[in-house]
Parts: structure tokens; sequence; C-alpha cells
């Protein structure tokens, strides 16, 4: 197998002019033109190029993966192009640089093409008082509701406030007053008084969702984003409007009044709903997870994330979580269950055992699981979970590492094709002892009656279900938000993803009891970081040569799969 | 560089200590004569007699109402973001939590906790405060049967705090907003 690990995400780009320009002097090389929204190569413009050079160009409509509407006029800059002398020749100075004609006029920065020799200037006192003219303008009709609203820490407004802002207000008319907690949707809710008009949830919706749901009605100041009567806002991807709204005007229903963002710890991790894997920034504070936001990643789901992922994240808390170690219903620790565990394998006749591993679980707990597999010649599959699929970022495999189960051996191309055949073992007499992580199996085809056969039934799970209840030995496991390790999603791109909040009770990491089983079992030495793990799978699996667990960065890397 | 400070020699009267004994002992006699036969008492029956206490005396941070009986308190949780010794705890009253008893404004905490072992009395919270919700008022004493009595939840807050008058702003937008009833839309 080729073991071509890459960052790269999309073939070799055609080659693209560069051409120099000037930010504050500061001379830069930018291309020609840049990928827009869509991927379609377009003019670089003025923000673009700032944003190369490092520097700081304030904006509230623009967005990167957005089209550009260029309405807020808070880019604004001054710039200058080479002058031309009547004979079309550049004028050169008597000292040999050419000579720039300033434009009398500003420019919006987001939607003005560079050109060559061009000069940008962002910090002139121009710039300056454009900038604070705008801002006074855009906080006019503003509530400054900032302790009740919930963007209140992550605002824009609040922001350039500080950078641009004025202590008092000047306005002394009574402000515009709009409808506040408008019921949007079923997870929006809209304040029209704090919207600033920059039509980032519009362009979102009818061009990324596909979903032409949001506009703007009435006129001047009363302007107002709304929905046509009747038709709520309720496609898979209405939370980014939240993201990607500069102001506190679009708010979370699910989020709403739970936790004010600063006090919030954000820790880099992965959505587990499907196989995109989309990378994610958990919000937890003191052990209680708040919320998930999707994290930029190109390679995988961009700025995006959808609905269902994001809210999929309230049973990682539920007061019924598996928190007790048992063996044959009676509370035992961690030390005499993998003891007694151990054993039972260690005698177990070869080819007695089975496994069934999830493809929620991670890599390196996966191959760890691949490792008993091998000593104990055991037949192994994972479930498969199907559904349906769209356009944008859901895939339509459920399982967050349907991949890595298929890398690592636990399952072969077909997943869940080996079930039946478990099923007929036990059945039979064949297999004595099944080893099942996270799957509820009684829902795939192994009923009660058969898994009663069995001679020993350990089961590692999250939750309680029918096959906990069976199991002679529970060992409880942890949520993704509770341990670290890696997925391997529908496109090969291994992600690691890091730990938010402590498992409860006596719930550990799986990998962390698994190596300790892979070590009693097989003889062969435990890995007590999940870096050493991690760096020791990649020498095994061919996939996954080559890697290591520093080198998966924050966005992962593609493998070939 | 240390420096030498020169100290005056002592005369004989002060080498002898006796005048300043006798300074002292007159001092003692002076006020033993004034509580023992003019009533001039320096000393005070504390608890049962408490000392006045100067105007804007920082004592414990309480909640206040509004002259409607209000809660003020919209749980921005600054307070709780800056107090040095974390004796602040919010709890926030999340999407379906009890209706604020205010209209516009419509958050409100679902508890707020002071815990008085905790507090320092710094006055922070008070400067913070952008609702003018919190104060710090002239109660220094505290006294408990246990750790747990000494966190002061928010009813408990709210009924030592009293009411303090102020500008309404949330009732003042609420009925600057009702007064545009030219506004086009109702949605």
């Amino acid at each position: 197998m080729s073991t071509a690990a890459t960052t790269e995400t999309k073939p070799a780009a055609p080659v693209i002019e560069k051409i120099k320009v000037k930010v504050d002097g500061r001379e830069i090389e930018v291309p020609r033109l840049t990928a827009d929204w869509s991927g379609k190569l377009t003019p670089t413009t003025m923000i673009q190029a700032c944003e190369q050079a490092k520097t700081d160009v304030p904006h509230y409509c623009w967005h990167p993966q957005l089209p550009v509407a260029g309405n807020c006029r808070m880019c604004l800059v001054e710039f200058g192009t080479p002058a031309m002398g009547p004979d079309r020749k550049p004028v050169i100075n008597p000292d040999g640089t050419a000579k720039i004609a300033k434009s009398p006029r500003p420019a919006i920065a987001c939607a003005t093409p560079i050109s060559p020799g061009m000069e940008i200037y962002t910090t002139t006192p121009a710039v300056k008082q454009m900038r604070e003219g705008v801002l006074e303008s855009l906080l006019i009709n503003h509530p400054l509701d900032c302790p009740i609203c919930d963007q209140a820490g992550e605002c824009k407004l609040q922001e350039y406030s500080v950078d641009y802002g004025q202590s008092a207000s000047r306005f002394v008319e009574a402000k515009v007053h709009k409808p506040k907690a408008v019921d949007l949707g079923p997870r929006i809710m809209l304040d029209a008084e704090r919207c600033v008009l920059c039509t980032r949830c519009i362009r979102f919706t009818r061009d990324i969702a596909g979903d032409d749901k949001l506009g703007i009605i009435n006129r001047g100041s009363y302007n107002t984003i709304a929905t046509f009567p009747g038709t709520p806002f309720d496609n898979n991807y209405t939370l980014n409007t939240v993201d990607i709204c500069p102001v506190g005007a679009l708010t979370s229903k699910d989020f709403r009044f739970q936790m004010r963002v600063w006090f919030l710890k954000e820790t880099k991790s992965l959505c587990t709903s499907c196989g995109t894997g989309c990378s994610t920034l958990l919000g937890s504070r003191e052990e209680k997870l708040f919320r998930y936001t999707p994290r930029d990643n190109a390679a995988v789901n961009g700025p995006w994330m959808c609905d269902a992922g994001r809210l999929n994240y309230k049973w990682i808390q539920r007061a019924d979580r598996l928190k007790e170690v048992q063996v044959f219903g009676k509370k035992n620790t961690w030390a005499g269950a993998l003891y007694q565990i151990s054993d039972r394998l260690k005698r177990a006749q070869a080819g007695s055992v089975a496994i069934i591993a999830s493809a929620r679980q991670t890599n390196e707990e996966l191959w760890l699981i691949s490792k008993l597999k091998a000593k104990l010649s055991a037949v192994s599959d994972s479930v498969a979970r199907f559904g349906e699929a769209d356009k944008l970022l859901v895939s339509a495999d459920k399982n967050p590492n349907t991949n890595g189960a298929r890398l690592t051996g636990i399952c072969f191309t077909e997943i869940g094709s080996n079930l039946p055949q478990i099923a007929a073992g036990i059945q039979s007499g064949k297999i004595r002892t099944l080893i099942v992580f996270g799957e509820d199996v009684t829902k795939h085809g192994l009923s009660a009656d058969l898994l009663a056969k069995l001679e020993t039934l350990i089961v590692s799970d999250i939750l309680p279900n029918e096959t906990v209840k069976l199991a002679h030995y529970v060992l409880p496991g942890a949520a993704h938000a509770e341990k670290r390790g890696s997925f391997t999603n529908t496109k090969g791109r291994v992600q690691k993803f890091m730990k938010a909040v402590e498992a409860p009770g006596d719930a550990r990491a799986e990998w962390e009891f698994l190596h300790e089983l892979v070590h009693n079992v097989t003889g062969q030495n435990g890995f007590v970081t999940i870096e050493g793990l991690f760096n020791e799978m990649a020498k095994d699996v061919p996939a996954f040569n080559g890697l290591n667990w520093a080198a998966l960065g924050d966005t992962g890397v593609t493998v070939q799969i | 560089m240390a420096i030498t400070v020169n100290r005056k020699p002592l005369s004989f009267w002060e080498k002898l200590y006796l005048p300043a004994i006798a300074g002292g002992l007159k001092v003692t006699i002076k006020h033993a004569y004034g509580s023992l036969f003019q009533g001039k008492v320096v000393t005070m029956e504390y608890p049962e007699q408490r000392w006045t206490l100067p105007k804007n005396y920082r004592g414990a941070p309480y909640l206040v109402k509004d002259q409607d009986g209000s809660t003020k308190c919209v749980s921005c949780q600054l307070c709780e973001f800056v107090c040095p010794p974390k004796a602040i705890r919010i709890t926030p009253p999340g999407q379906d939590g009890q209706a604020a008893d205010r209209a516009n404004a419509e958050k409100m905490p679902k508890e707020f906790e002071i815990n008085m072992l905790r507090c320092i009395y710094c006055g922070m919270c008070q400067e913070v405060c952008p609702e003018e919700a919190i104060f710090l008022q002239n109660d220094w004493s505290h006294i408990a049967h246990n750790r747990e009595e000494m966190i002061y939840n928010k009813e408990k807050l709210l009924a030592l705090g009293g009411t303090h008058g102020g500008i309404q702003k949330w009732k003042h937008k609420l009925e600057e907003a009702e007064a545009q009833e030219s506004f086009p839309v109702k949605v």
C-alpha cells in the first residue's frame, strides 16, 4: 500500500502569476488570482493582500468563504497606483522609484482587486477616521444589549469599539426599535435591533446551504432580516449563521443564556456524528460541555458544520452514564476486573473468542483490539451505520471511524459482514467468549438468548443498553470529549482530538485499559501515552506509516485508503 | 550602603525611665477615673452595641431591586468574572429558565451565590456591574452555624440588599419602542 501521507488537500493548482504590492510600506508578493468561496479563481482583493501581509483590516460583511457583498464599509482603506505619464509609461521619481498616484477617494478593501505596484495604506489618519465614522454609524440604532447578549465576548462590534469607538454616543434622538427575540426557526433566534445588515447569513444560506430562506424586508433604518411568513429557517446548516453573524443578531436557541463565552475553555476536537469528521471546538466550563462550534479546516469542513452534529453532545453528560466497573453484576475495581478478564482470555482456546468493536472508537483503540484479535485468533467485526448524505458535509456513513476499523483490520471492506458468522459461532458453541465495545449487539442480530449461551461476555460501553445488562464484565468507557485519540474519516483524513472534560465516576478511556489488557494477554509492552501509542500504531499499520502524533497538527493528514 | 543615624544620647532623667512610667500611669488613672466616676465609657458592648459606620462604607455585597421591585441583575456574569477571590457564582437561566420579572431585558439569574467566607469586600463587583444591581453595603458581620450557610443565595441577597432606584434603562427602552407604534412590521 502506498504510504504517501500528505497534507495536500487538492490537486496542484495551476501556476498563478504573482504580483508585487505594498501594504503600509512593506512590499509583498501575492498571487494575481485567488480562489473564491466557490473555488473559482477571481482577482485577489486588497483585503486578501492585507491578510497575507498580516495586516488586520476590520470588516463585518466580508467572509473568506462567502460571496463579496461590500456593504458594511468597515474595510475602507486608502491606496495608490503607479502614476502614468502622457506617454503611458510609469513616471519615475528622481530616486528611481515609481511615482505613486494616490487615489483621491478611499476604497473598500474587500471588493477592490489589486494591481501591480499598488500601495495600500491602512494606518493613515484618514483611514482611522473612516473606521470611526462607519462604526459610529453602525452603532446609531444598536441597542447596546451587551449585558444580556449571548454574543458579548466574541462580538465584532465590541472588538472594533475598543479600537475605533467612542466612550459616549453623540446620537440624541430616539433609537429605531425593531423586533427582539424573533423565532426564525427551530434553532435560531433573531434580535433585529442588534443586526448590522451585513447579509452574511443571507449569502450563507443562499449560496452555501442552498436554501434561500432569509432576506431583508422594509426600508431605510427599518431594514430587518426576515424569513417569508410561515416558512421557518430550518435547514441543517442554520447554526452556521450564528457563527458568522458578527454581532448578536442571530443566536443559537440551544446556547441561549447558557454561559458567557469568556468562561468557556475551547478544546480542539472532532464531530463524531458522521464519517466526515468535521473539526470542532468544544466549549466547556468546569467539566460541563456547553457547545460545539466548527473549527476551520479547509481539507474537511471549511468553516462550516451541520446542526445535527453540532447539537449531538448532550448524551455525553447524561446522568445514566456507566460509571462503575462491574463483574457479574457486582461493583469491582479496574485492577480486579482486568485481572480476571486477562486470566480468562489467556486460558481461552484459539478461535473461541469473538470481538465486536465499534467504528466509533479511535484508531489507537481499534489497533490495540487488533493486537488482541491476532493473539487470540479471534474473529472480529464492527457494526455498519448508514443514513442519508447531503451535498455539503453530511456523509452517509454515520460512523466516525469506519476507515480506521478497516485499516486496523477489525473489519473488512463490507463492514458488519462477519456478524452472522459470529452469531452462528455462538449458536454452535464454537465461540465461548465475546468482547463488545460500544455497540448494542442485541440490535444487530445477536439476540439476548444467543448472548446467554456465552461463557464470558465482556462489554465496554458509555451508556446503558440491553447488551450491557447481559454482560459478565462491564467496563465503563469514555466519550470522545473525555479522551484523546484520532479518527480516519471517509476520505482518509487522519485527525486527532483532545480531551475537554473528565469522564464520570470510574469510567476510563478505552485505550488506557486496552493497553493494559494487551500487555497482560500478549506480553507485549503497553504504551502509557497516547503519543507513544499512535506512533507505535503508525509503524505497524501500513496506511499510517510515516505518521506521528505531532505531525498530525490541528487539521490532520490525508492517508491513502 | 547602610546609613548610620546619629541618635541623641538619653539624658539622666530619661535613663531613669521613672518619668515615662509616671506619664503612662497618669493616662491610665485619668481613664479609670473617667469611666468609674464620670461615666465616660470608651469600650462598647459588642454585639449589642455597634459602631456608626461612615457613609460609603464597603461591607458585604448584596443584590438590589429597582423602584418597581424587579430584580436588576441580568446575569451578565461580569462580577463572577472579575471577582478576585472567586466568591461569586452565577447560574444563567438557560433557554428554558424562569422568565425575568421585568420587561425587555429577558435575562435574569437562575441562581446567584456569594460565598461570604471568600468575599474580601474589594468592591470590584459593584464597579463592574453594568446594571447597578450589586452594591457593597454596610454589613460586615456574618454569623452562621456552618460553611454552607455562609453561601448566600439569590433570595437572601435580594432580601438583604433592599431597593436602589435608578434610570431603569430596559423599561425606558421598552417605552421608547412602544412609542414607535408606526413601526411597519409586527413579526
